[in-house]
């Protein structure tokens, strides 16, 4: 569910890493003006806590899938929200470095995806409303439970999102969308349990973790009602919001999608006919390409891209080809050869 | 992925980071900014280029050769992560219809090039970020994050959970191996027991961190992780950061593979 460097435009990217990157400060100023030092060493070990559990599975009953925790509600719900985007942010820096889970521009992406929505929108407006003073554990539970669900959904949406705004992917809002949204609500159930499961355990061994940890008390029922109904609508407008936007440039998004992922079973030649014309379609209504995300840029320097298809200047493909296959065959050459010059410097005696 | 095999690879990255070769004697910063720049270069190019990245394979070849980085190595981690940017650009050669001629004679689907361009992208993106990794160490990157303005708060804890994460990661295999030694076939693999072994761990660790935290006010610790290197930019750092950055620059802005083939078959007649 990582974002990918490949998938992503210089300008997505950079907009959500300078998201994240504000937030990061935002969260650790508002940590600092608020607590001891006492917290940096047990958000560090906790860190290395979430990346060693995340590679622990278990297997799911009924499925025979196997499953793990992602973790971002569990940190937000024991260490606060700003704790816990650091923990998350500084947990997947650490995949994506040493396991290149999606890239480093993708990174902005994906703490934006995995830790602002556990810990600054689920957490506020799904999770405290619902789980109150943290007395009933049946509340704990469903509070936990719908929290992780929404921040799941919230974070795939997300993704779809990314995608769709680079303009890399051919995939359709409706149909990405499609995929996504019902596998991460499976995931979500599964990481909402696991979550309800681990804070039940640890309140009941240490409870004065949460009271320890949390920034504030319990919320006032009615202050807290209009907060949530308030959080709700903001969050109604932006996706609706954002949703009939698509939907507007996409008038059979969804259907034709369908159409599509589902008729690819049949021959490839009864498929020149609707798509051709739904694209033209689209290009005519579609408001996006005014703003340069999917329209491709002129290549400078006019590379191979073409611009009219089919046809295709044969002359500068070759060349491309040929041009391409000897620069790949020179790094090639050039890294052998540094590689046998330090050997031999490294077999000589004295060296 | 296994736990074991995590251990091993990440184990193994941070050994080939200390290494002291020409490439790992840069300053972090120098890197950072140069593989940003890398990422940022590649990923600008429109969906349907495919040629024209290849030149950029000599920034990660040439990074890993002087580095003394096994390609193999860099290569399995690549394929390794693979799945999701197939998965999702395996789409295109099925949803685009359009059809492009390569070579006078064959034709394929538009989409197939888009892939062909989503794989390459991916390919020297993850390996930029893993030779990033590989030739300059963990609290190198940390040092360099920090001066680059990132807040001290947040990279003193990611100090930190470098430092205990292969302790971590040795505790959950035990935990792990522990239950797999206990589990009759299936039973004992379920959630339950890992909510158990995970809500202990956690307990674990933030007992452990306590005492960290004791024993770090013990010896001094004030809120920073003090460092005794001096790092400074040399010559060399801004050598390499301006060379890198012009060549992108060259390759993103003039069709190298096409200048290059133009003139071989020049002057092939």
């Amino acid at each position: 569910m990582h974002m990918a460097d490949a998938l992503l435009s210089p300008a997505v990217g950079g907009a959500f890493w300078a998201g994240t990157a504000a937030t990061i400060g935002y969260a650790s100023k508002k940590l600092k003006d608020g607590q001891d030092d006492r917290k940096i060493p047990l958000m560090g070990v906790l860190g290395a806590f979430i990346f060693a559990s995340q590679m622990i599975n278990f297997t799911i009953p009924g499925t025979g899938s196997s499953g793990h925790l992602g973790g971002g509600m569990i940190l937000a719900i024991l260490l606060g929200p700003h704790a816990a985007f650091l923990v998350m942010a500084s947990v997947l820096t650490v995949q994506a470095l040493f396991f290149a889970d999606g890239g480093l521009l993708a990174l902005g992406c994906n703490i934006w995806n995995l830790g602002i929505y556990p810990c600054y929108v689920a957490y506020p407006l799904v999770y405290k409303p619902l789980a109150g003073d943290g007395g009933s554990p049946r509340r704990l539970f469903a509070a936990a439970l719908l929290s992780a669900v929404a921040a799941l959904q919230l974070g795939a949406f997300s993704v779809v999102l990314q995608t769709l705004l680079s303009g890399i992917s051919e995939l359709s809002f409706g149909a990405f969308l499609l995929m996504m949204q019902p596998i991460h609500l499976a995931i979500g159930i599964v990481e909402g349990l696991v979550t309800a499961g681990v804070v039940h355990y640890v309140l009941t061994a240490r409870p004065e973790i949460l009271e320890a940890s949390a920034a504030a008390g319990p919320l006032p029922a009615g202050v807290s009602l209009r907060n949530v109904m308030t959080g709700f609508l903001l969050l109604a407008v932006v996706t609706g919001g954002a949703l009939s936007w698509f939907a507007s440039a996409y008038p059979d998004g969804l259907e034709w999608s369908i159409e599509k992922v589902t008729g690819k079973a049949e021959l490839p030649g009864r498929e020149h006919g609707a798509p051709a014309a739904l694209k033209k379609l689209q290009e005519k209504t579609a408001i996006l390409p005014d703003y340069g995300f999917r329209k491709e840029e002129a290549a400078p320097g006019g590379a191979e891209e073409t611009p009219s298809w089919p046809s295709v200047d044969a002359g500068t493909t070759v060349s491309g080809l040929v041009g391409g296959l000897l620069v790949l065959a020179m790094s090639v050459a050039i890294g052998w050869a540094i590689r046998a010059v330090r050997k031999s410097r490294a077999g000589r005696p004295g060296v | 992925m296994a736990l074991e095999t995590a251990y091993s690879d990440i184990g193994r990255l941070d050994l080939l980071s200390y290494k002291d070769t020409a490439v790992h004697r840069l300053d972090p910063r120098a890197k950072v900014v140069a593989t940003m720049l890398f990422v940022v270069a590649v990923v600008s190019f429109p969906r349907y280029e495919v040629l024209s990245l290849l030149p950029f394979a000599l920034f990660p070849v040439l990074v890993a050769a002087l580095g003394d980085i096994p390609a193999g190595f860099i290569a399995r981690k690549v394929l390794a992560v693979s799945p999701f940017a197939v998965f999702v650009g395996i789409f295109n050669p099925l949803l685009d219809p359009d059809v492009v001629r390569i070579l006078p004679g064959t034709s394929v689907s538009a989409g197939w090039v888009s892939f062909a361009s989503i794989l390459v992208k991916f390919a020297l993106t993850i390996s930029a970020a893993l030779l990033l990794i590989a030739t300059t160490s963990f609290p190198g990157i940390c040092r360099g994050l920090r001066r680059l303005g990132f807040p001290a708060l947040f990279v003193s804890q990611l100090l930190f959970l470098y430092r205990y994460l292969f302790v971590l990661m040795e505790e959950a295999m035990r935990v792990v191996r522990a239950r797999d030694m206990r589990s009759f076939g299936s039973r004992g693999t379920g959630p339950r027991v890992y909510v158990r072994i995970v809500g202990a761990l956690f307990l674990r660790t933030v007992e452990r961190a306590e005492r960290i935290y004791g024993s770090m006010l013990a010896r001094g610790f004030r809120g920073e992780v003090p460092s005794m290197r001096q790092e400074r930019l040399r010559p060399a750092d801004a050598f390499f950061v301006l060379a890198s950055a012009s060549f992108f620059a060259l390759c993103r802005l003039v069709a190298v593979p096409d200048a290059i083939g133009r003139f071989v078959r020049g002057l092939a007649g």
